[in-house]
């Protein structure tokens, strides 16, 4: 599919990565060479499960608010994203 | 916190059946709104269908203006259910509904308000009637490895691609149960995925009786059947398959699958896996709905027990986009005190809800299933809590409060299913806010949240 926009970019862990517009960030992730999101309470490495807001599996720090829902935001020029941090 | 404007109709859920019961409603010329979690409508199942010139008005809240387009529309696409989908966007965009999206409704603050959040800023619905179109899930049976990254949903996968995952010349494997597994794995492959297999849990003669049910019920769904078919040429589709293991070290490298006798490992980088739909009644249940068999008890207009609530498409019974339109023209119609138009509906649907009996008798999970699950593997993945930790409990309630199991972010919305399915334990009563909300937001409405300390289900965040 095409996107209506030209690419974006934003940061993961400080990193920069272009995604096409309308992309979330769990894409942004991935696009990053992630799979994991964030770690789970007993340190094991967790990715998007549902895609859709249901499991909170695939749960980031976005512009500095930690827990937010990546598969569920989309991302905005300049998006700070941290899979590093609880 | 602003007080919102009332509404004579406000509908929750933005898929199928809300946006047929938003149409019939606001065509009957009640104030409409339709409010929804995700940034642009569609629900799942019309998810990325969206094209710009059929854009309803969006007001994302709280304060943006409102924009013709909401992000991450697409250009028109061509398949049938584009089309449809397409139709159904325009209708909405005509009949001047104000949609409300990237918003989860959490909680009921007063009798006919709703408390609904947005990017850490709440905002009250008021209404007079209300329709519960809130859609379904995807249901997932444990099995060990399924936490690793890159084991995803099967809807979850294609929501990913659609908004934006690069899939191209990755090795897929689709697993589980239901028709979502075909239209998953085509739009995979379309995208550019290579997809090695199509594991389907139920066994050949009952997908053919399926076949003879589709027929006589619904022609229409053979054909899109057989398209996808067509599309998947060459992708062994294999019935009385399942996945029994997803291995490697920080993500998925392979999968071990069964069939019969047979037990083989793939590589892959993706496991798409999805073992049927599970209804999401949290909302019907906060606001007192009557359940009956697992799903929201509805009159022949889509009246639940609660007088003024309606409810429409899956959280009534798993059936369908065909049967969710019916139901949600019923409900709106109904709820815009227009009986006569509700009732044209009513033969369709009837006839949608015996297609959907046969779609839930013929992708019924397998027993085998149940043991998939190794003592040490995890069910409840907020917590990790393993099936032994849990095993050792009556039910839901006391495995809850001596393992967490269910009292992470998710609110057990991913393992009460699979624990319903593993230990037949029936789930918990619901208790505000069914969706994690800062303690911020939830101090303004300190009021009614004071009776209800120690639900250990809201989260702070």
């Amino acid at each position: 599919m095409q996107a209506v926009d030209a690419d974006i970019r934003v940061t993961v862990d400080g990193r920069e990565v272009r995604v096409p517009a309308g992309a979330t960030a769990a894409v942004a992730i991935a696009v990053a060479g992630r799979a994991a999101c964030r770690t789970s309470v007993t340190g094991s490495p967790r990715g998007p499960l549902c895609g859709m807001g249901i499991c909170f599996e695939c749960r980031a720090t976005i512009d500095g608010r930690p827990h937010q829902r990546t598969c569920q935001t989309v991302c905005r020029p300049g998006m700070e994203i941290r899979t590093d941090e609880p | 916190m602003s007080r919102s404007a009332e509404y004579d109709v406000l509908i929750v859920g933005m898929g199928p059946a809300g946006i047929a019961a938003a149409c019939a409603a606001a065509e009957g010329g009640r104030r409409t709104a339709i409010v929804d979690d995700n940034p642009a409508p569609g629900g799942q199942i019309w998810r990325g269908r969206l094209s710009e010139g059929d854009s309803p008005i969006f007001v994302p809240p709280p304060t943006n203006a409102a924009r013709r387009c909401p992000v991450g529309a697409r250009e028109p696409g061509q398949s049938p259910e584009d089309r449809q989908a397409a139709a159904w966007f325009r209708r909405l965009a005509a009949a001047g509904v104000e949609c409300i999206t990237g918003t989860q409704v959490v909680a009921q603050t007063d009798g006919n308000v709703l408390l609904a959040e947005s990017g850490g800023v709440c905002r009250e619905l008021a209404y007079d009637k209300l329709v519960l179109a809130t859609g379904a899930r995807e249901s997932f049976v444990p099995f060990p490895g399924w936490t690793l990254p890159n084991v995803v949903g099967a809807g979850g996968l294609q929501a990913l691609v659609t908004a934006g995952l690069p899939i191209a010349g990755k090795r897929v494997a689709v697993a589980g149960g239901g028709p979502l597994l075909f239209s998953v794995a085509a739009g995979l492959r379309q995208t550019g995925a290579k997809v090695i297999l199509i594991a389907e849990q139920t066994c050949w003669s009952r997908l053919i009786r399926f076949g003879f049910a589709l027929v006589r019920l619904a022609p229409g769904k053979l054909m899109l059947g057989l398209r996808y078919k067509w599309k998947l040429l060459g992708v062994p589709y294999r019935a009385g398959c399942w996945p029994v293991a997803a291995e490697g070290e920080r993500q998925l490298e392979r999968v071990t699958f069964r069939a019969g006798k047979k037990t083989w490992t793939e590589p892959c980088d993706y496991l798409a896996c999805g073992f049927g739909l599970t209804p999401n009644t949290e909302l019907p249940r906060l606001l007192g709905c009557r359940m009956e068999g697992g799903v929201v008890k509805v009159d022949p207009w889509q009246e639940t027990s609660v007088p003024g609530v309606y409810c429409a498409g899956e959280p009534t019974g798993i059936g369908g986009v065909e049967r969710a339109l019916a139901e949600g023209q019923i409900a709106g119609h109904a709820a815009a005190g227009q009986p006569d138009r509700a009732r044209r509906f009513f033969s369709t649907r009837a006839r949608m809800r015996r297609f959907a009996g046969a779609l839930n008798r013929a992708f019924a999970l397998r027993d085998e299933l149940r043991q998939l699950a190794a003592a040490d593997t995890i069910v409840c993945r907020c917590e990790d809590v393993t099936r032994r930790q849990m095993a050792s409990y009556t039910g839901w309630r006391p495995a809850k409060l001596h393992t967490r199991c269910g009292m992470g972010s998710c609110q057990g919305r991913v393992c009460g299913a699979a624990a319903q399915f593993l230990f037949g334990w029936e789930p918990d009563s619901v208790r505000p806010p069914i969706f994690p909300v800062s303690v911020q937001n939830l101090a303004l409405r300190n009021d009614s949240w004071e009776t209800d300390t120690g639900s250990g289900c809201c989260e702070s965040i």
